[in-house]
């Protein structure tokens, strides 16, 4: 069992996708402004990254190399509209502040990637493992922003408030700076730091 | 049969469309009415709230079927459109501000002078809702929209049958700075707006939002509403948006003809 | 007329830029931009292709999938809005190969030049978010020739002016922890504060 913990886990901290290989950022900065939009976002993305790995594990051994490309795109494209549709359709009002973002999970390298890099040499479970462990990975940066951004910049968590703020009579002046999307490329900036601070094998050459 | 022979790269790629084209349609077309749906309850939701009949222990759809009763005006004569004529895009059921504007029909091209609200285009012919209680009318809601800092706001007035009082002011689409200009959303704010009066007695628009706070002892405080602080080109948007709307461009010929001739025997 | 396309246009390369304010194609963004040379041969393609695929994209929206689109086809009521996504990523990667295509044909000299960084541009969800924002919104034809352009050419100049930086900081002597790709973060960040003075511009 250690060997499935190993790929669930490895990406989160030791791997992680967003903080080592530069993958899927555009969302991340976009939808961080609140827990809310993050959490739905980081469910669609582990969703269709899980199940686009499965699939492409499925048929590696069936896909001729010359169409490989367009079969995983095809199948990350699907996935990536069925996830939005039950967005639209279940969580209208999060879907309106996610905008185009959903739809933009397919260009997201992270998923692309996974497929090219893991789902086509392994066999279907553990790339499914795979695909929830770096859709974590991705969802740990998320809600790690979208926590700092919402809490000082909102005074809120979940839509719940914690401070209280001046404007509702509160005590709480909320940092205006943290709802703008320029604060997630410091506050992303600080957790690479913290990261590289602790596993000093991940620092890059100046 | 080897895996890049045509035979079989026409087989996988069949193969793939077919079972992912089926798994997205049936997809998209059983979940197509909960959206559709969705999109209602949002509109009148939004209605409602602003009339004033927000009740959380009663079906939106009752509430609105019960309380509501929408026409479609035409703006240039302040007139009904007659019922046969509110057919397809101006069917008040579907209306969609949007769609009407951008309509080369329906829509018109606004005079670059006299574009308050920045629109560019605006609808001729737009919705009023009559909010009912007891058989009478208490309230008629106007739509209005006008461009912010970032993006068009979208949202409804609420005017007391006096045709003067403001009842309720919502925005149900924008793209505002979040803490800043979208603090149109603020329910503190939204309130301020109760109670003030859009015209003086000789039925001058009057209505604005002004910069900073509204002084209470002075006169023409009952026509004012603080500017949000911080945000001064979204305060501007909603300042020009209102009196665009309620000024001789939007719905002042409609508004002088309920004047004259007060709610028609049907809506009454 | 004029002023408006004029206006659009401005505002899709500072206000609305594409990088630093709608924050797309980010991916792209921060891997190829170290050497301000790769960084505009990849912002020249960016360009190219922007302006190719988002008004083809809205020929085949508003033609194709929009509600009541195939009213010629006697289809009235069919609304394909839902097969966007798929339809965008397929016009986008099939306009890109036949862009290279096309230039290995006739333009050998920018194929070198260019050639390495049109496959990258499929994945790039700059174009892709130029599509979808122009279904967003609303633009017709003219306006979405106009937008594909300049969000183009605002995503080179963002891009172009990183890598600028990104040199230039060879010399500094950045803490260890936030070499490469953490100190690239927060002048990102820096950079798009700078775009947010552009907000509100009104032409």
């Amino acid at each position: 069992m250690g060997k499935y913990s190993k790929i669930l886990f490895d990406p989160i901290l030791n791997n992680n996708p967003i903080a080592l290989g530069v993958l899927g950022i555009c969302s991340a900065l976009a939808v961080t402004s609140k827990m809310e939009t993050s959490v739905v976002m980081s469910l669609a993305v582990i969703f269709v990254l899980a199940f686009s790995n499965l699939s492409i594990s499925l048929i590696r051994n069936h896909v001729p190399t010359n169409i490989r490309i367009i079969v995983e795109m095809t199948i990350i494209a699907s996935l990536v509209i069925i996830a939005d549709e039950v967005i639209k359709a279940y969580l209208p009002e999060i879907s309106k502040q996610l905008s185009v973002y959903v739809g933009l999970i397919i260009t997201n390298c992270i998923i692309m990637g996974r497929a090219e890099a893991y789902a086509l040499q392994n066999p279907p479970w553990k790339s499914f493992l795979d695909g929830v462990g770096n859709g974590l990975g991705y969802t740990f940066i998320l809600i790690a922003v979208a926590f700092v951004r919402e809490l000082f910049g909102s005074g809120k968590i979940m839509g719940f408030s914690i401070f209280h703020l001046k404007t509702e009579g509160g005590w709480y002046s909320p940092n205006g700076m943290l709802l703008t999307p320029a604060s997630a490329f410091f506050l992303i900036g600080f957790i690479i730091w913290i990261i590289r601070t602790f596993r000093k094998e991940q620092v890059e050459e100046a | 049969m080897s895996n890049d022979s045509i035979g079989k790269t026409i087989l996988v790629a069949l193969a793939v469309c077919v079972i992912w084209s089926l798994l997205v349609s049936t997809a998209a077309i059983t979940l197509k009415p909960i959206q559709d749906q969705n999109k209602k309850i949002e509109k009148m939701k939004n209605i409602i709230a602003v009339g004033g009949l927000m009740d959380v222990d009663k079906d939106i759809e009752d509430i609105y079927k019960g309380h509501i009763d929408s026409r479609i005006v035409d703006l240039e004569t302040g007139k009904y459109l007659p019922k046969d004529k509110q057919v397809g895009l101006l069917n008040p059921e579907v209306y969609n501000i949007k769609k009407v504007a951008k309509d080369p029909e329906l829509g018109k091209l606004i005079p670059r002078n006299k574009d308050r609200a920045r629109i560019r285009r605006m609808p001729k012919f737009v919705p009023v809702y009559f909010v009912k209680k007891d058989e009478k009318v208490s309230r008629i809601i106007f739509p209005v929209y006008g461009s912010g800092l970032w993006s068009t706001m979208y949202g409804f007035i609420a005017l007391d049958r006096d045709l003067n009082t403001i009842k309720g002011f919502t925005f149900y689409e924008h793209g505002e700075t979040p803490g800043l200009g979208g603090e149109v959303d603020n329910p503190q704010w939204k309130a301020l707006w109760k109670g003030k009066l859009a015209f003086d007695e000789n039925n001058r628009l009057r209505i604005e939002v002004i910069k900073g706070k509204v002084d209470i002892l002075k006169l023409e405080s009952k026509y004012q509403v603080d500017g949000l602080s911080g945000s001064t080109l979204t305060t501007n948007g909603v300042n020009n948006l209102v009196r665009f709307w309620l000024g001789e461009d939007g719905f002042a010929m409609f508004i002088q003809e309920l004047r004259r001739g007060g709610f028609d025997g049907k809506v009454q | 007329m004029l002023e408006h396309y004029i206006s659009l246009f401005v505002k899709s390369i500072f206000v609305e830029n594409i990088a630093l304010a709608l924050f797309l194609g980010m991916c792209t963004f921060l891997a190829v931009s170290k050497r301000v040379e790769t960084a505009t041969g990849l912002g020249i393609a960016v360009v190219v292709v922007q302006a190719i695929t988002v008004p083809v994209n809205n020929l085949i929206f508003h033609n194709l999938l929009k509600e009541g689109s195939l009213g010629w086809l006697g289809l009235g009521k069919v609304d394909l809005t839902f097969l966007r996504l798929i339809t965008f990523i397929g016009v986008i990667a099939a306009m890109v190969h036949i862009l290279e295509m096309i230039l290995d044909k006739f333009f050998p000299k920018l194929y070198n030049a260019l050639g390495i960084f049109l496959p990258l541009i499929t994945v790039n969800c700059a174009i892709l978010g130029g599509a979808l924002f122009m279904v967003q919104f609303e633009y017709d034809f003219v306006e979405s020739v106009i937008f594909g352009f300049g969000s183009g050419i605002g995503w080179a100049l963002a891009i172009i002016a990183l890598a600028g930086i990104r040199e230039r900081l060879k010399y500094s002597n950045v803490p260890e922890g936030l070499r490469g790709l953490g100190i690239t973060f927060i002048m990102v960040g820096l950079m798009a504060m700078a775009f947010m003075i552009f907000s509100g511009i009104q032409l």
